[in-house]
């Protein structure tokens, strides 16, 4: 394997030879000297008064050092939240819970088992109170979740984003109009994009420990931005920020629910620093069930109306959207990033109304996708019911509305945003003219012919991510409430150090995505520099530039992009230095196998290691020049990016059993240009298998009085190995115009699109039923019942 | 109690609480953290370790049911600095992304290649079936398999895919 990779090349990953090993770190695996370890009592009700805490049986307990409660941490303030439109939540429960697994105490004791037993002797009398569970009883205000709020709908999203009354009433009045013609036909369906839990297989965990000499604090967490816990850390607890210090080492698996600050990353630091000693947390599978966020949580109506020669006039979705008990990092926000997809890749008419709603429930926040895959649902669902209702091929309706190639760059979508680059007709094509595509039709026809239920199922996607442009975020996403704005900046350190390595600091870390491998790679590229010379570090508020963190399909966009310019003026500054010591023209000097050679002279070159030695001798160095070999660069991108691709898949239902089977699955993405065609790739797999997750078995399902019945995972089935397909994947390539390496981003693009692709495919496998739709999760008894349903 | 076991080769001896996990006594009393937790009930495989030569969840066994066993973690399965074939076929064919539930993976393959060692991709799905991922989709951690499968058969594993479509 060639050890200065090019873009686009695969090159294995520079991470896995210590995690194949089990010598990776993960937040659990810190052991710190005489560490003490917490256990929380969470409530067991929704909604309920706290009467008493009686913890004197528990201090009495061996190892027991503390127990808090509210009375203890109330002049902390509430948990810092990035968007607080709602209620924003107190560290403990302060005379009220508002929902199942929601901190009541604290304990801290020698050991973990000690912790747990002193838990589980903290007597807490409760008077229960009626919960709101249902999503339209939370959105009529029959009981009020919160006291203090007005209603329970936080707020709700329109579009077009921005429009005033006037504009908005318009746009509902051209629907009405179209709906209202002879010749349209209109499509009504209401679905259920239910909640999930997130379920990274590593629980969250933090370890904190506090240098009173030196007023130090160290918290690791398993965090996608530990910045912005650091900062949270410091703000809550009145020390600087660069008196925190952060770190995120291997964090396993994120997908969103570790994009947050939690209440224990502020109490584990100051039980800390009020006990003198390291102290750890780490939740449990059913700590994480209830108390870490959960993800999506819709119900909705999608409308279509259109010709019956499939054109449509205009697409319509009134939802309400599960926001849970309190408002933390992104929440409100999270439906709002549906609104930038909601009219996907099509340009007609679109009017959304996302009523947000507090629930008392737990917290929703973001999860793969966060507000897109959700959007793109209905779209993509509704889309299929008016192709099926005109009896026109589902692709040809898609291809004959889409936003055409003329209308790029910068295409205005119809619910107002500018979308950087695309070319959906081709894409879309892509997947028509693969053989896949044709095989799968016809062996849905074989199976039909043998009379078994069998059904091809399409969709299209679009995303947005490469987050962000530092105006955009400026609505209220900038972290500036967890002490650090940022911007959404990325950001990158490259330096070569005097023995020819070259150092890689960058302010995002990864969750998996393979970020040591990508930016080697991206800093090889630019600099020549051997990717074996080359360490990449992430996830240490001490030495990483100021900076956000890794989601929403982000990273390689924005950071990736930082890093590249970053290692181009070190590259830039190396040129000066080699024909300064070749005596060539800086024009000439080009970076190839770890030095710099002069065009057309292949005797003449000087090797890193040497120029590197000069840039530390200034003496040596051309006259004025700076001495050292470092950059750094920000970079804060013009436009989000804008992902999108076609997904297909061929399924089969059991007549008898409702059983759905994938049996083959077929992506032609585009995620604009490819670093790491393997890593992104794996990004696609895992993205479409946590779709089929949601279409076929995950469900949080909470019942009338609001404890979750799927807190663990016997109750809640993710998909294992032999539950999902082989994935057949193929992509076209639209460069996005507002980064300098052309990637749009994947982390996200395989969630967006597969729920619904799987949907449409059991739909037409049922239709001929008189199946018109079915609700998520797909499990047997609900295809079976709806078989039934259908007949009579 | 008192609980006498091999681990990796070596012998091992600690006084332990009776209720004391396998797993918590591998990973707190003799820090071998590489067995990773990822839930309470036995479902997600991430505590996987070969006993016997059978793979077994860590967390399912008190330490105490593991007296005088013989019990391989990730960090016995390599052969000094070489890498084992599974931890190679993973390294190989980009069967992990954020490594949380990879050595459980690898060492519940362990026993699965020690039962059958040329198993079909159907076997291999559902052989490890109790072990999850939610990074991979599987896809390729099948691919890693298989991979493995061929190099301890002495054969030239399958080309990955990304090769065989260059």
């Amino acid at each position: 394997m060639s050890t200065t990779s090019a873009l686009g090349g695969v090159v294995r990953r520079r991470e896995d030879p210590a995690l194949v090993a089990g010598t990776g770190l993960y937040v659990d695996d810190v052991k710190r000297t005489g560490m003490l370890y917490v256990a929380f009592v969470r409530s067991p009700y929704a909604h309920a008064t706290i009467t008493s805490i009686d913890s004197a049986e528990a201090r009495s307990m061996p190892g027991v050092k503390a127990i808090y409660t509210a009375d203890d941490v109330r002049h902390l303030g509430p948990l810092p939240a990035q968007v607080p439109v709602g209620q924003v939540r107190p560290l403990l429960a302060d005379g009220i819970v508002k929902h199942m697994g929601e901190a009541v105490a604290m304990v801290v004791a020698a050991t973990r088992a000690q912790a747990q037993d002193a838990a589980d002797a903290v007597f807490v009398d409760y008077e229960v109170l009626e919960p709101v569970i249902d999503l339209k009883d939370a959105a009529s205000d029959r009981v009020k979740v919160h006291d203090g709020l007005d209603s329970n709908i936080l707020i709700t999203w329109t579009t077009p984003f921005g429009a005033d009354e006037e504009a908005q009433a318009a746009l509902a009045d051209q629907i009405a109009e179209a709906k209202a013609r002879d010749d349209t036909v209109t499509v009504s369906l209401e679905m259920n994009n239910q909640r999930l839990l997130p379920t990274a297989i590593e629980p969250r965990s933090v370890v904190a420990e506090w240098n009173s000499g030196y007023g130090e604090m160290t918290v690791w967490s398993s965090s996608q931005m530990i910045s912005a816990v650091a900062g949270a850390v410091g703000k809550v607890l009145g020390i600087p920020y660069n008196q925190v210090h952060g770190i995120a080492p291997e964090v396993g698996g994120g997908f969103g629910a570790k994009l947050n600050v939690y209440p224990d990353e502020i109490l584990v630091p100051w039980a800390a620093q009020q006990l003198g000693k390291a102290v750890k947390y780490t939740e449990t599978r059913r700590e994480a069930a209830v108390s870490t966020i959960q993800g999506r949580g819709w119900i909705g109506t999608a409308t279509i109306t259109g010709t019956r020669d499939g054109e449509v006039l205009g697409y319509e979705l009134d939802a309400i959207c599960d926001m849970g008990a309190y408002s933390q990092n992104f929440t409100v926000a999270i439906p709002f990033l549906g609104v930038f997809v909601g009219s996907g890749q099509y340009k007609f008419p679109t009017r959304l109304k996302l009523d947000c709603v507090t629930t008392h429930m737990q917290t929703t926040d973001a999860y793969r996708g966060a507000g897109r895959p959700e959007a793109i649902y209905y779209l993509e669902r509704i889309m299929d019911a008016y192709s099926r209702e005109i009896g026109m091929d589902p692709a040809a309706v898609r291809m004959k509305n889409f936003i055409p190639n003329e209308d790029f760059p910068s295409a205005i979508s119809p619910v107002g945003f500018a979308i950087d680059t695309g070319d959906y007709g081709t894409n879309l094509q892509a997947m028509l003219d693969l053989p896949e595509y044709a095989e799968m039709k016809a062996e849905r026809d074989r199976l039909r012919a043998e009379g078994k239920l069998a059904g091809l199922g399409l969709s299209t996607y679009m995303e947005v991510c490469g987050f962000g442009p530092s105006g955009l975020v400026d609505l209220g996403f900038s972290w500036a409430e967890y002490g650090v704005p940022s911007a959404f900046n990325g950001s990158g350190v490259v330096r070569v150090n005097p023995d020819g390595t070259a150092n890689v600091i960058i302010g995002t870390g990864p969750s998996g995505q393979g970020h040591k491998t990508t930016w080697s790679q991206i800093v090889s590229q630019q600099t020549g520099i051997e990717m074996d010379k080359i360490r990449v570090t992430y996830g240490d508020t001490k030495e990483a530039p100021i900076s956000i963190g890794s989601f929403g399909s982000r990273s390689a966009a924005v950071d990736g992009s930082a890093a590249f310019e970053a290692a181009g003026k070190v590259r830039d500054k190396a040129a000066k230095v080699a024909a300064h010591l070749l005596e060539a023209s800086e024009d000439d000097i080009r970076f190839e196998d770890g030095a710099a050679h002069v065009a057309g002279s292949p005797d003449k070159s000087v090797t890193w290691e040497e120029i590197a030695k000069v840039a530390y001798q200034p003496h040596l160095l051309p006259e004025g020049m700076e001495g050292g070999m470092e950059a750094h660069a920000i970079f804060s991108p013009a436009n989000a990016t804008w992902p999108f691709g076609t997904m297909a898949c061929l399924a089969s239902v059991d007549a008898d059993t409702g059983d759905v089977k994938i049996l083959r699955w077929v992506n032609v993405d585009d995620c604009g240009n490819v670093i790491n065609p393997m890593i992104v790739d794996g990004q696609i797999h895992g993205g479409v298998a946590q779709g089929i997750g949601q279409a076929l078995f995950e469900d949080a399902i909470y019942d009338p009085e609001g404890n979750l019945l799927t807190a663990g995972l016997i109750d809640y089935p993710m998909p294992t190995a032999a539950d999902v397909p082989n994935y057949e994947l193929h992509r076209t390539v639209t460069p996005t115009d507002v980064n300098p390496l052309g990637v749009k981003g994947v982390g996200e693009a395989g969630t967006i699109g597969s729920a619904q692709t799987l949907v449409n495919a059991v739909v037409d496998a049922l239709a001929d039923l008189g199946v018109k739709h079915v609700d998520m999760p797909m499990r047997p008894k609900r295809v079976w019942q709806a078989m039934q349903d259908a007949k009579n | 109690m008192q609980v006498s076991l091999t681990v990796n080769g070596e012998s091992v001896s600690a006084d332990v609480e009776p209720r004391t996990l396998l797993v918590h006594f591998i990973r707190e009393n003799l820090d071998l953290t590489g067995t990773h937790v990822g839930c309470e009930t036995s479902y997600c495989g991430a505590c996987t370790v070969v006993l016997d030569g059978k793979s077994v969840k860590s967390c399912t066994m008190l330490a105490v049911q593991a007296a005088g066993a013989d019990v391989t973690t990730i960090e016995g399965l390599a052969d000094g600095d070489q890498m084992h074939p599974i931890q190679e076929g993973f390294w190989e064919r980009h069967g992990l992304q954020c490594g949380y539930c990879t050595p459980g993976m690898i060492m519940s393959a362990a026993g699965l290649l020690a039962e059958n060692p040329s198993p079909s991709e159907d076997e291999i799905r559902h052989g490890i079936e109790g072990n999850l991922c939610r990074c991979t989709g599987y896809h390729n951690i099948v691919k890693a398999i298989d991979y493995a499968a061929s190099k301890m058969r002495g054969e030239t594993p399958a080309p990955a895919e990304w090769e065989a479509t260059a």
